[in-house]
């Protein structure tokens, strides 16, 4: 009554088994986990953008134009951005480097007492917020702030200052090492230009740090990759991102 | 059918006023990089309102400019509502500057309009300290009221009073474009100026059938102004008591922010309670009582429907006019209980989220958030960028309180691009990421130890070698360029600026902009 020879199986079909693994993927895709970033950083950061509610800090000679670069994309989408502190922001820079200024909110130092309420009550309304903390942040202050941005969705740029006042370490760490600027000689000629060398390392994905130079601004005022030029010396080692104590 | 009778008490560009100038001189209250009031001698000079502000200063170099500032227009307006709180417990104030009752009641106590109108004058102009001109229209309805004090202002005169049923008549000779003061309908004044409907006389003898089928609803109330009725349409009532929200405050609150904060709270949930009923507010009492039972109560009108953000502001005007207002009127104890009671709903035409750029959801998001954090931290401690024409990195963008702007427009003063006026000597991009507020006096030397000085025809004593800071070991300069001399505003004793730009670079690879004024050396922008 049965068959009992052997049963032809058919070879399995690879595209179709690939077009079935397609579809059963979560469909939040990695995409819209992440804010975009200029395209120059998309190789030096792991996931190609800003992670959703991770922490980034920048140091460095150029932590400030750093910051604001990377939160340009973001707002120039339609994110809005605030501003805690950091009276002295180049607003006029903020806004060559990509940053939509009108959807910038910039919010007065409000001391320590109050800062991490201010801090979380804006990281509940937009998605990136720039910071300079003048003070330590204790890690409890640092865990709830990093588990509201993780709540809602938004990023918290640190912006240059001291790195010892993050009680732990960010997702992610931009340095910046030496620039050198292009367009000045001496007595003669002005800024134009900047090539720097960035370095990021984070917590997770990549604990090797990428280094690229970058110009920023480039010549045409846009960030872009530098091709590295041939040098006699060795490449300059990025200043240290976190200091070990 | 006519409209209420109605008394419009109008002091002429009120944001003036508030700023409380000198008596004679010229000033002007600039939104957004536009004139939006401007006083007798600087309208005397040629401005207008709607000019940009450069254009103002070119066409009277000594103009004072003074920020719009909607909370100081209100607190400042407080003292003149309330001294006619005697008069009639119906005030209804449209806007900082103008406000609107009914007359049946008052007309009849002090014996007709005109008596009225000159005790009213009078009043207003006493709680003034009699320093301001105050202009009064009574006529069928508060539109061709307004228009009735705009006329008594252009004639001089303090009060024009428009004889009862002679209001369309008045109302006639007036071009379509005046519907503009009360109603937000820019392209349909447009259209009808095209379609050779020039006047409201042109726009009130069409049949109401006929407007409504074909312009809708916006048109149908601006015929209804436009033939001298009110614009309160047959719709409205008298909501129900249970839609009126109300907050005991506990602790009293006696800080403005705090009870503000409250406010939006408050805002939000009757604007729920009322979008669940289909209903939108186009009149609300605010009504505030204090620990010792102290009331006040304003009522506020609103042309559109009121958004909650609009009444969280009209609540934070109320407050802060009467418990920052002349001590004879302010509260003696802390705020112990806010109502908001809308006093009259029309049907909702349902909110349209960001079509075309009105309110979208993230800006309800960052409202609630500014108002959190003001609440906080104080009114002044939120602002935002705005661009102004400029040579140095900190005139160009500068910070503006929050309160002055309107988050859910787009705002053009905020792109570098509305800036098309050339400025020569401006610095050029790349621009420096740290600016600072307050230059920082620094040393440079040359070679020789000898500091540099930059003569009168910017020639250099030494070529810079060195960037001493206080607080900062002295940096070896690598290069730097200039001077680049700057001399602004020479007819301006105060504002005078004399300086020569500098842009140094030192061994680490920071550059710095430095300025050399009267012999010192300054740091003023970082590139950071």
């Amino acid at each position: 009554m049965f068959d009992t020879g052997p049963v032809a199986v058919p070879a399995p079909d690879l595209a179709a088994l690939r077009q079935l693994g397609d579809r059963i993927r979560p469909l939040s895709a990695a995409a819209e986990r992440t804010l975009p970033v200029p395209p120059a950083f998309a190789d030096l950061i792991p996931q190609g953008g800003l992670v959703r509610g991770s922490t980034i800090t920048t140091s460095g000679s150029a932590a400030t134009s750093l910051a604001l670069a990377l939160a340009g994309p973001a707002t120039a989408a339609g994110s809005w951005c605030a501003v805690v502190g950091l009276a002295h922001l180049g607003l006029l820079a903020a806004a060559e480097l990509g940053v939509a200024l009108e959807r910038t909110l910039l919010i007065a130092d409000p001391g320590p007492q109050e800062w991490a309420a201010t801090v979380a009550a804006l990281l509940d309304a937009v998605e990136v917020v720039l910071v300079q903390p003048g003070h330590r942040l204790t890690p409890t202050v640092q865990r709830r702030l990093v588990a509201r941005a993780r709540d809602r969705g938004s990023v918290l740029i640190g912006a240059g200052g001291r790195t010892e006042v993050w009680a732990e370490q960010p997702d992610l760490s931009v340095g910046s090492g030496r620039s050198t600027w292009e367009g000045v000689g001496v007595g003669h000629g002005r800024l134009r230009a900047r090539r720097v060398e960035v370095a990021v390392a984070g917590r997770r994905g990549a604990v090797r740090p990428r280094t690229t130079e970058l110009w920023l601004p480039g010549p045409d005022g846009q960030i872009a990759v530098a091709p590295s030029v041939a040098r006699a010396a060795p490449a300059v080692a990025p200043a240290p991102l976190l200091d070990a104590g | 059918m006519s409209g209420t009778r109605t008394l419009v008490v109008h002091c002429p560009d009120w944001p003036v006023l508030a700023s409380d100038p000198a008596p004679t001189a010229a000033v002007i209250v600039v939104r957004a990089n536009r004139v939006v009031a401007a006083s007798m001698a600087a309208r005397e000079a040629g401005i207008e309102v709607g000019l940009k502000r450069r254009e103002s200063q070119r066409r009277c170099p000594s103009v004072q400019v003074v920020d719009h500032d909607p909370g100081r227009d209100a607190r400042a307006f407080e003292p003149v509502a309330s001294s006619l709180d005697a008069v009639t417990p119906g005030i209804e104030v449209a806007r900082p500057g103008t406000l609107a009752f009914g007359t049946r009641g008052p007309g009849r106590y002090f014996g007709g309009d005109e008596p009225l109108a000159e005790r009213v004058g009078w009043m207003v102009s006493g709680a003034l300290g009699g320093r301001w001109p105050v202009r009064v229209g009574i006529a069928d309805g508060s539109f061709a009221a307004l228009l009735a004090a705009h006329r008594a202002h252009r004639r001089g005169r303090s009060s024009i009073v428009v004889p009862p049923a002679a209001t369309p008549a008045f109302l006639a000779s007036y071009p379509v474009g005046t519907l503009l003061e009360v109603m937000e309908i820019p392209d349909l004044v447009d259209v009808w100026q095209r379609l050779g409907l020039r006047t409201l006389g042109h726009l009130a003898d069409l049949p109401r059938a006929d407007v409504s089928a074909r312009f809708g609803r916006p048109g149908v109330a601006a015929h209804r102004l436009a033939s001298g009725l009110d614009l309160r349409p047959l719709s409205a009532r008298r909501p129900a008591p249970d839609l009126a929200v109300t907050q005991d405050l506990d602790p009293p609150v006696d800080r403005v922010d705090r009870a503000a904060f409250v406010a939006k709270t408050m805002a939000d949930a009757l604007h729920a309670r009322l979008e669940a009923d289909g209903l939108a507010c186009t009149q609300v009492l605010v009504e505030a009582t204090t620990e010792h039972g102290e009331t006040l109560g304003r009522q506020w009108r609103h042309e559109g429907a009121l958004t909650a953000g609009a009444l969280a502001d009209r609540v934070r005007w109320q407050l802060d006019g009467w418990l920052t207002g002349a001590s004879s009127s302010r509260p003696t104890a802390a705020i112990a209980r806010l109502a908001l009671v809308p006093v009259e709903v029309v049907a909702a035409r349902g909110r349209q989220l960001g079509f075309w750029g009105g309110e979208t959801l993230i800006d309800e998001r960052v409202w609630r958030a500014v108002a959190r954090v003001q609440g906080q931290l104080g009114a002044g401690a939120v602002t935002v960028p705005e661009v102004r024409g400029g040579r140095s990195p900190a005139d160009r963008v500068v910070r503006v309180p929050v309160a002055a702007v309107d988050l859910a427009e787009a705002r053009p003063a905020a792109r570098l691009a509305s800036v098309v006026e050339p400025w020569p000597g401006q610095v050029p991009a790349p621009a420096p990421a740290t600016v600072l507020d307050e230059p920082e006096l620094v040393g440079v030397v040359d070679v020789d130890g000898r500091p540099v000085t930059v003569s009168g025809r910017a020639e250099l004593s030494g070529a810079p070698a060195e960037l001493a800071r206080v607080g900062r070991p002295s940096m070896a300069l690598a290069s730097w360029a200039g001077p680049w001399p700057v001399d602004e505003r020479w007819w301006d004793p105060v504002r005078h600026r004399r300086r020569a730009r500098f842009q140094v670079v030192d061994q680490q690879g920071t550059a710095h902009l430095l300025f050399v004024e009267a012999g010192r050396w300054w740091l003023e922008a970082t590139y950071d």
